[in-house]
């Protein structure tokens, strides 16, 4: 990160709507557990993630509308933007099908987002070093709570255990795109070989702790960078953005 | 004769106990009751803000955390396992308390602080 900027001003937009959408998109995954989530206690919790994931995104929102100017809010790039202008992970969009795949895919993205928030902080756009450096402490906890459950689940019961399993191998076809740069994201300079090293050695070591095994795959799926996305996409933006699209303007 | 050491034990109240386990048959959820003790600043002390449940204490602190401090309300958390905590019996209030009813020389009321000490 030491060399100059050559970061145009249209790709920084595009990696601040990647993050903050990714942020969004796994803040709404999460908000559908509220109310049903099994104890009042993690109801809590994971509302409160979620609600940290969605300052996160209005603040990189808020950052992106300003750089794209002509009236942009962060309402608009929210609620106003179609399936193939998101770009968030498929990770974050994919169903929370049972409490494992939450807490797991939690934890991927939350490990993922800690150590690359641990770069933007020293980013040289001030704007993004400081959102950075203030959603780092929220995230650190997302980590370490997403992780405590994987251990649970996965050194606890026969049953947990088989969900937990489950999940992973659900998963393991999903988290490789994480690390599939998009050309915005590599003019961004952004060491990406270091967040994945210290990614998987921690996602490792939490594992084994959970009594499981992580195992990398050569495919992954990919797309959502770019805007190509699963099916499940379109069914979240369907009822995020209803209210704006059946009353366009509607305020509170 | 009261049997003055029969334990009684706060949130020893059944079925709570069971994580809602309806079923007796069910393998018990094993998440007790939790007091939780909060300090809302330095140098104050910490005080008891309420109960959860969790598997163990690690759980417990992370539950309160998200339940009793998400506006602010505290800088240090206590937990312990509510069966830990002995409490009083109602029954035996009136032995326990009332004789003190009647001692209000026990309290400093009668003496003329200085100014500067007014607010104790």
């Amino acid at each position: 990160m030491a060399s100059t900027t050559t970061v145009s001003k249209e790709e920084k937009i595009n990696y601040l709507l990647y993050i903050a959408d990714t942020a969004l998109i796994l803040s709404h995954r999460n908000s559908e557990w509220c109310g049903h989530a099994p104890v009042l206690e993690q109801d809590i919790a994971l509302t409160n993630i979620a609600l940290d994931l969605l300052g996160q995104a209005r603040n990189f929102y808020q950052y992106a509308a300003e750089l794209i100017g002509n009236n942009a809010t962060e309402d608009s790039l929210a609620y106003l933007r179609l399936e193939h202008e998101y770009k968030n992970l498929l990770l974050a969009e994919q169903p929370n099908e049972d409490w494992a795949y939450t807490v797991l895919r939690q934890f991927y993205i939350s490990t993922f987002l800690f150590y690359l928030y641990q770069q933007l902080q020293q980013n040289e756009d001030e704007q993004i070093a400081a959102i950075a450096a203030k959603s780092i402490k929220e995230v650190a906890y997302h980590v370490r709570w997403s992780g405590e459950w994987v251990i649970r689940l996965g050194d606890g019961t026969e049953e947990s255990n088989k969900r937990m399993q489950q999940a992973l191998d659900f998963f393991k076809d999903y988290t490789g795109e994480i690390y599939i740069a998009a050309s915005y994201e590599q003019a961004m300079q952004i060491d990406m070989a270091t967040i994945q090293k210290k990614w998987e050695e921690k996602i490792t070591a939490v594992l084994n702790e959970a009594t499981l095994t992580f195992s990398t795959n050569n495919f992954s799926h990919t797309g959502g960078k770019t805007g190509k996305h699963t099916e499940h996409l379109g069914y979240i933006l369907t009822e995020m953005q209803y209210l704006q699209r059946t009353y366009p303007n509607a305020n509170w | 004769m009261k049997n003055f050491i029969t334990k009684h034990f706060y949130g020893d109240y059944g079925e709570i106990e069971e994580g809602g386990a309806s079923n007796k048959n069910e393998q018990k959820i094993a998440c007790p009751l939790w007091e939780v003790f909060i300090r809302s600043k330095q140098g104050l002390d910490h005080k008891h803000v309420g109960s959860l449940h969790a598997a163990d204490a690690q759980m417990a602190i992370e539950n309160a955390r998200d339940v009793y401090t998400r506006r602010l309300e505290g800088v240090s958390i206590w937990v312990v396992e509510s069966k830990n905590i002995t409490a009083s019996n109602p029954e035996e209030a009136g032995e326990l308390f009332e004789p003190a009813e009647n001692k209000i020389y026990r309290h400093p009321t009668f003496y003329k602080l200085p100014k500067e000490v007014d607010h104790m």
